[in-house]
């Protein structure tokens, strides 16, 4: 590594990243010491174990990442939008469509999902945090602290441009050599600790902190999906560890896991990558169906149609999203059992999952349909969804995949699943659940654009991507020939694209017109909801959740209450001193040894991987030695709290 | 309705605009009895699929409309939960439906791993395709001939492809023709392909390998039999030998013009067997990968660039005086 090489230089695109980069930077110093915010940064942010406040922190650095990936597909888009464009060479696209992939799935679509878990799922089964609140801390650090050394990779070093999926031996020493491909995974790595933690904390949570009489199957289905989703994560991510780790070992120590040299095999990280990354696209799926679920119920203001088939079928995808990862290599020459056996698992995988839609359908049959934000969204989702789930079943036929591998036929089918899928639920999730985080709702006009500016926008984007794939476009090209004809569609394509950057700002805009404008909501329950979130006294529920801990005796329990007039009114009688955990910097401190030692790593300067590992371990025996159980809230604060008078 | 309206709209332009140009696509007007047999089984599965979604945007469309929240909304149910005949028939249907897929699927699976049926009587024509960063090495053993990023092939006889990679994964696809299969270092996949027209044909690998593989790309002739023959013949014995110093050179990650040889690599190295041969050689020849972001990989992208620049304007030329010089 020669120092003139460190800051990445060249390109008009990169100094104007650096310069907007110092800018905020800058920016934010100045308002945090102007305003002397430093103090309230640490106490009310930095150092929290709130789960509803680290939910908002995931959520802010969703939406950032998600500004972030979305960029990059814009960038991506002009350069398609003619044939042999000369606005990127082959290398900056090749990092760029390396950097949106990966920050889009690892970097926005999970935390952006995680981030409304930790908001919504303990509220929802009534507990007053989760089960390791200081683990949940260690979790948002480290998966920030990954997000961000991935992301300085554009202006120090230089980016990964392997492709999200890195396939080797293109990923090697050999042939991607520098750090670009060392950020990808030391960022992942350490993301990755983030995710497998937190998996382990919320199935605990959720398996031991329900309120009393909530059984399992008298939990909302947003929890349930959470449950499921976290045992996804258990067992998936692991994978993904080892297999980073061994693939750093090949980069950084010279073994030969997966290389050319010395019989390494580098059909063995496509394998592993994908027994990871297929459960991986069900992790960030099935959450996304929990709160359609919840959002159609509530809007159609009638009880979740076929409860249990819904947690059936959510428990058959959970199983089959692990049997079915050859799909992503049909084309790898398996032989032909091998292919048709993929073939029909994943076939069968649409089973549970038309299943599914179907019960969203009928959950409105005889409902009440109100077409709030959060409604279009879901409603949005089902119409686009199954496009891209019936598309899916045709890249399932093995025979026919051979002509649909690596073109945009498949870009398209997994746009159409993780954007009407993933995309669509949280930002469905966000506008439903705003007032619970902000106590108040995002404009609902403008909100409506947005729905349909981005939906036509996406269509036009990437319904043409089918066409485009079946008259044979390979993915991931920097440029086409006038002469392939290629040319118009991915014109409209481009189009389309650039109306949901224009939807994307409008959504932001909107965020903060109504943190101007929008009423505040005087109560808890902000669209007539059905489970307890909704039940608390105030709009934003106070740190410790509920004051009394609820019993549950039916599902919806809350709406049956209302139904029924018998909502609970709290009383001086209720109060008791509530034990609620301490904050703690270290967690924080931690994340940023691990940014020290993987910096250091991607360098390969190993002095310095070697001091940020030995500061990690150096929190981690604190945290051993360290006794602290928490404190008690006294009666006196709760009542206030509360504003419970007599 | 009228919120549905953009939608449907939306849906009639796009699917008018989008079906006039379907049948020239390459996928579905395949040149040869694979690509054949892949058209046939997505059109089966597209009607499946139209079928599907005509059900579910049917009654999405039924319920949104008669349910929405209106004056004289009527059927109000709050706690219809559930009905066990509905649920069993979609679980049953789509179970039908997946077995209706699975069957043509299985059977075309198993039917590509051959020859294709009519003429599976004939010797297949045996080419190895080699991917190098980024070029394809066509052998032909039998004619004990070799090309460099083209392709000639008899019609109507099965060529049965042996394809490995001396370098990074690729994927060899020739649309036209049938689907793909990867070629990868220190493995030998087989890939049956069949013209059944005189043509030419686009081929490329479809696996991402990095800088160069936007353009790695080549040609694939399909000649009658006679006209193959004499083209092979002319090659072996027209067309210079293929020196191992000079197949060596090959091996650097680049991009070189069509090249013809009369004699095969396969001599001496098949990637198949040698997984590090292409690595080795780099490093006995001194070539040095370079880290994207360096001095010297920046000023070699420029050189290149002014290259291909320089080259596209002596086309542009060429062409311009063209007419006069036609053959």
């Amino acid at each position: 590594m020669k120092w003139d090489e460190f800051f990445v230089t060249g390109d008009p695109l990169i100094y104007g990243a650096d310069v907007s980069i110092a800018l905020t930077t800058a920016g934010i110093l100045f308002y945090l010491t102007y305003f002397k915010k430093w103090k309230w940064l640490w106490t009310e942010w930095l150092t929290t174990v709130d789960h509803k406040k680290l939910g908002i922190m995931y959520i802010v650095s969703a939406v950032l990442m998600l500004f972030r990936g979305g960029v990059d597909a814009l960038l991506m888009r002009t350069q398609l939008a003619v044939p042999e464009a000369k606005f990127l060479d082959s290398q900056h696209y090749n990092e760029i469509f390396t950097t949106h992939g990966t920050i889009m799935i690892i970097f926005m679509a999970m935390p952006f999902l995680i981030g409304l878990i930790n908001v919504v799922v303990p509220l929802q089964i009534g507990a007053r945090d989760v089960a390791y609140p200081y683990l949940n801390a260690v979790s948002f650090w480290t998966f920030f602290i990954g997000a961000m050394l991935f992301n300085i990779s554009f202006i120090i070093g230089g980016s990964p441009s392997a492709g999200w999926t890195s396939y080797m031996p293109l990923a090697s020493n050999e042939m991607s050599p520098g750090p670009g491909q060392n950020y990808y995974l030391l960022g992942l790595q350490i993301a990755g600790i983030g995710t497998l933690l937190t998996g382990i904390n919320f199935l605990v949570t959720i398996l031991k902190m329900r309120a009393p009489g909530m059984t399992l199957f008298r939990m909302p289905m947003f929890t349930w999906s959470s449950l499921v989703t976290m045992v996804i994560i258990i067992f998936a991510f692991p994978i993904l560890t080892v297999a980073l780790a061994l693939m750093t070992f090949d980069r950084l120590f010279g073994s030969h896991f997966f290389t050319l040299q010395g019989e390494g095999m580098d059909m063995l990280w496509a394998n592993l990558f994908w027994l990871w990354g297929h459960p991986e696209v069900y992790i960030v799926i099935l959450p996304a169906f929990g709160m359609f679920s919840e959002i159609i119920s509530t809007f159609s203001r009638k009880t979740l149609f076929g409860y249990k088939a819904m947690i059936w079928s959510m428990l058959l995808i959970a199983g089959y999203s692990f049997l079915v990862w050859v799909h992503h290599f049909f084309t790898m020459g398996s032989g032909a059992v091998v292919n048709s056996v993929f073939s029909i698992t994943t076939m069968a995988i649409g089973i549970p999952t038309g299943v599914k839609i179907f019960n969203w359908l009928f959950t409105m049959y005889r409902g009440k349909i109100e077409f709030a934000t959060p409604m279009l969204w879901s409603l949005g989702f089902i119409v686009n969804f199954v496009i891209g789930g019936v598309t899916g079943v045709m890249l399932a036929m093995a025979a026919a995949d051979y002509q649909y591998h690596n073109t945009y036929f498949l870009v398209s089918h997994f746009h159409y699943v993780l954007i009407a899928g993933t995309v669509f639920a949280c930002f469905a999730g966000l506008v439903y659940w705003y007032p619970k985080m902000f106590g108040y709702k995002l404009n609902e006009r403008i909100g409506k654009w947005v729905f349909w500016l981005f939906t036509i926008g996406f269509n036009i984007c990437f319904f043409p991507q089918y066409f485009l794939g079946l008259d044979g476009m390979p993915r991931r090209v920097y440029t086409y020939s006038e002469e392939s004809g290629w040319g118009p569609l991915n014109m409209v394509s481009t189009i389309g694209g650039f109306m949901m950057g224009v939807a994307f700002l409008i959504l932001v805009y909107n965020m903060y017109y109504s943190f101007r404008y929008a009423k505040r909501e005087t109560h808890g329950d902000a669209w007539n909801g059905r489970t307890l979130e909704w039940s608390t006294p105030s709009a934003m529920p106070p740190f410790y959740n509920f004051a009394k801990i609820p019993v549950v005796k039916s599902l919806d329990h809350f709406w049956r209450q209302k139904q029924e007039g018998k909502v609970e009114k709290l009383t001086i009688k209720d109060i008791k001193p509530i034990h609620m955990p301490s904050n703690s910097g270290v967690p924080f401190i931690m994340a940023s040894f691990f940014f020290i030692a993987g910096f250091g790593m991607v360098f390969e300067w190993m002095w310095m991987g070697a001091l940020g590992l030995i500061g990690v371990f150096g929190t981690l025996i604190y945290r051993s030695f360290e006794y602290d159980d928490g404190y008690y809230v006294s009666e006196e604060e709760i009542i206030k709290t509360e504003k419970i008078s007599n | 309705m009228r919120r549905l309206k953009p939608f449907l709209t939306f849906g009639v332009i796009i699917a008018v605009f989008m079906l006039s140009g379907c049948s020239n696509m390459v996928v579905l007007d395949p040149k040869g009895p694979v690509g054949e047999q892949q058209k046939d089984l997505i059109l089966y599965s597209i009607g499946f699929m139209t079928f599907i979604l005509l059900v579910v945007y049917g009654l999405f469309a039924f319920i949104v409309y008669k349910y929405r929240d209106h004056k004289n909304h009527k059927g109000y149910d709050p706690d219809n939960e559930g009905s066990h005949l509905l649920e069993t028939i979609w679980w049953v249907i789509p179970i039908i439906i997946v077995i209706a897929l699975s069957i043509p699927t299985v059977k075309t699976i198993y039917s590509l791993e051959g020859p294709p049926e009519e003429t599976k009587d004939q010797k297949p024509l045996v080419i190895h395709a080699t991917s190098v960063n980024w070029k394809w090495v066509f052998s032909y053993p039998e004619q004990d001939i070799e090309t460099v990023n083209y392709l000639h092939i008899p019609e109507d006889r099965p060529v049965l492809f042996k394809l490995t990679s001396a370098d990074s994964m690729a994927s060899f696809w020739i649309p036209a023709l049938g689907g793909q299969k990867y070629a990868m270092a220190g493995m030998e996949t087989e890939l049956y392909l069949q013209a059944d027209e005189q043509g030419t044909f686009e081929g490329r690998n479809s696996n991402f390998t990095g800088e160069g593989f936007t353009d790695h790309t080549f040609e694939v002739h399909s000649l009658t039999d006679d006209a193959f023959d004499k083209w092979a013949d002319e090659t072996k014995s027209g067309a210079p030998e293929l020196t191992k110093e000079q197949y060596d050179k090959l091996m650097l990650p680049g991009h070189v013009k069509e090249m013809t040889f009369s004699s095969t690599h396969l001599e001496w190295v098949n990637h198949a067997d040698e997984a590090d041969y292409a690595v080795k050689t780099r490093e006995r020849l001194g070539y040095e990968p370079k880290v994207p972001h360096s001095k010297e990989a920046k000023e070699e992208r420029k050189k290149l660039k002014e290259e291909k620049l320089k080259e596209e304007k002596q086309q542009q030329e060429s062409e311009s005086h063209g007419d006069s010089h036609a053959h």
